[in-house]
């Protein structure tokens, strides 16, 4: 974005400013249709996505159930201070940098590598399949996956008899907290596999043949023309994608995680989202979640600004 | 020319890693509906895989008897229809007003929306919003405050910058009004984008639990998601089908739960192998504006 340095109107320029003042006025009137589609949704966008922005006051504000949704007194940073002492809360931070770390190292390239695998399949039909069958995961109801992952995870569930059939002694997933990461990442990972690798695909589909003719009668093979011609082809959707990523890797699936986790994994399975729920949901501490909240939110947005920056700077792309 | 023998190896190779793929991809939804059919005695065992053990229909039977899920199973079919009705209706709008270049402000209203999109307000501040506004306990709370998807609506808005100006100009000459060239002569022209973002919504509609199990809290008004929640969360689903007392702590058993899982992803399934092409497109527009 660019911000234009305001000079002082001289005389001619307010004149004309006026001028513009009426045709605006006579634009409104001529185009008044237009302008009344905006309505409901900038009420919209005011109420349901400000509103709540706004809402943020209480966390410098007491708030009582009931009373005032702008909280009652102001107190400050108390509810921050307390947060910043508060063990638990540091513990479910570096739960969330863990996970989020976690997840962003394997959801990221494995999308990248499905599409270069189903990049080298001739059969259209084989192809097709194998596409058809890798997205049905990413249109279930986050509260189906979770089913499964219990499910699955559980002492009569299909991996422990997996574990029993190699002889080995069934593990109760879900009651062992150095378990969660590993089943959270994987489950990720099962969900956004196939959806992942659509936009890579299209990019793949639409390098130059002509490189790879000349790459082979340069007598490259089919790995070097994977490395020299496939990958410099869907680096630019590779760079953009991985911005969008980082710049969102701390808003783990809170749902998920709300729906898989129990009291005796929280070690390693409780995340802010999860923990300012509890604190402010289940012990109405409204002010002190939302402080927490709005923490994360701010980190989230420095994030993605940071990252997009950076990229621009070394790469020349950017979202905005 | 000819393929070395390390690329057929490869080729090979792949094809194995493929099938493995596709195999973990479709074992859950496999193992589910094995389990459906299944008893729950072979079930505990840790004996159904792949295949029903102790085949039945029962389970099904039980929960087709349970009134509260087919309750709740009719209120995810209205909230899905409302609430995609009111999303389609509020992304068309806007993004047909910013499609246009003659908007004034059009560029501060686009920031005005996206900004919304990297900074929200959060769990608490959204939670005393809604239940100020009394939303609490109905349909409201479901529907309205995810309304417009700034994301779809940015897919939308592209694809409208994209289409002739002409038409519309010679629209108005034949005296259509905006209102008219919007209903009339734009959205006949953009079928395929609507089928599409209507999709969008409707399955995230009718996946949508949480916002019903934060606001909800009359059983009667739930969703069938959140009706599956209670039963895999154990605690609260005491009155539903197949929990032997009414005791809050009753297990329920992993056949009940697998039938209400067929029968919620039932609907997408079926739909699936036919839209799934658009879903695609969608994500491919999607990717043009970023």
């Amino acid at each position: 974005m660019e911000t234009k340095a305001v000079s002082p109107a001289l005389p001619q320029e307010r004149a004309v400013k006026k001028q513009k003042q009426r045709s605006v006025g006579r634009l409104l009137r001529k185009d008044w249709q237009l302008y009344s589609l905006l309505v409901l949704p900038i009420i919209y966008l005011l109420i349901f996505k400000y509103g709540p922005m706004i809402g943020n006051v209480i966390a410098f504000r007491r708030f009582v159930p009931g009373g005032n949704i702008y909280g009652e007194k102001w107190v400050g940073f108390h509810y921050f201070q307390m947060f910043i002492q508060d063990p638990n809360f540091w513990k479910v931070f570096t739960n969330t940098l863990i996970l989020g770390a976690l997840t962003l190292l394997f959801t990221f390239p494995i999308p990248i590598i499905f599409a270069l695998l189903l990049n080298e399949v001739k059969n259209k039909k084989f192809k097709k399949f194998v596409q058809t069958a890798s997205y049905m995961p990413h249109f279930l109801s986050i509260v189906i996956v979770a089913g499964m992952i219990l499910q699955m995870t559980s002492a009569s569930g299909s991996i422990n008899a997996l574990i029993r059939f190699f002889g080995g002694d069934g593990v109760n997933f879900m009651q062992r907290a150095e378990w969660f990461r590993a089943i959270y990442v994987t489950s990720e990972v099962w969900q956004g596999m196939g959806w992942g690798a659509i936009l890579y695909l299209a990019a793949l589909t639409t390098i130059d043949e002509s490189l790879y003719e000349a790459a082979k009668i340069d007598g490259a093979n089919r790995w070097k023309q994977t490395l020299h011609v496939t990958i410099p082809g869907i680096l630019p959707t590779i760079v953009t994608l991985l911005i969008l990523n980082m710049g969102s890797f701390l808003a783990i699936g809170f749902e998920k995680i709300l729906l898989l986790y129990n009291p005796v994994i929280y070690e390693t399975s409780d995340v802010i989202s999860t923990y300012l729920f509890r604190v402010g949901l289940q012990s109405s501490s409204f002010s002190y979640a939302t402080a927490i909240g709005l923490f994360e939110s701010i980190i989230g947005l420095i994030l993605v600004f940071s990252v997009n920056a950076i990229s621009r700077k070394v790469t020349e792309r950017s979202l905005w | 020319m000819k393929d070395s023998v390390s690329y057929k190896v490869f080729k090979v190779v792949n094809t194995i890693i493929l099938l493995l793929i596709v195999f973990i991809t479709v074992f859950p939804f496999i193992n589910v509906l094995a389990q459906s059919f299944s008893s729950e005695a072979y079930i505990n065992a840790g004996k159904v895989n792949l295949i029903p053990r102790g085949f039945n229909i029962d389970t099904y039977r039980t929960v087709a008897k349970d009134a509260m899920f087919w309750t709740n199973y009719k209120n995810t079919v209205v909230y899905t229809v409302v609430g995609t009705v009111i999303s389609m209706f509020m992304t068309t709008i806007f993004a047909y007003a910013l499609s246009k270049k003659r908007l004034m402000g059009r560029k501060f209203l686009t920031m005005f929306a996206v900004f919304t999109m990297f900074f929200n307000g959060g769990l608490i501040p959204n939670y005393v919003l809604i239940n100020s506004l009394g939303f609490a306990n109905s349909i409201w709370a479901i529907v309205v405050p995810g309304a417009i998807s700034i994301y779809n609506m940015l897919i939308m808005k592209s694809f409208f910058e994209n289409m002739p100006e002409e038409l519309e100009e010679a629209a108005s000459i034949d005296g259509l009004n905006t209102y008219g060239i919007l209903f009339r002569i734009i959205l006949p022209l953009s079928k395929a984008i609507m089928a599409t973002m209507m999709l969008f919504y409707a399955v995230g509609h009718w996946n949508s639990w949480f916002s019903a199990f934060l606001y909800m809290d009359q059983k009667e008004l739930f969703p069938v998601t959140v009706y599956l929640r209670n039963l895999i969360a154990g605690a609260t689903g005491g009155a539903s089908a197949g929990a032997t007392s009414a005791d809050n702590l009753t297990q329920i058993s992993a056949n009940i739960k697998s039938v209400t899982m067929v029968l919620t992803i039932l609907p997408i399934l079926l739909i699936y192998p036919f839209v799934q092409k658009y879903f695609v497109s969608g994500v491919m527009l999607g990717s043009v504006k970023g």
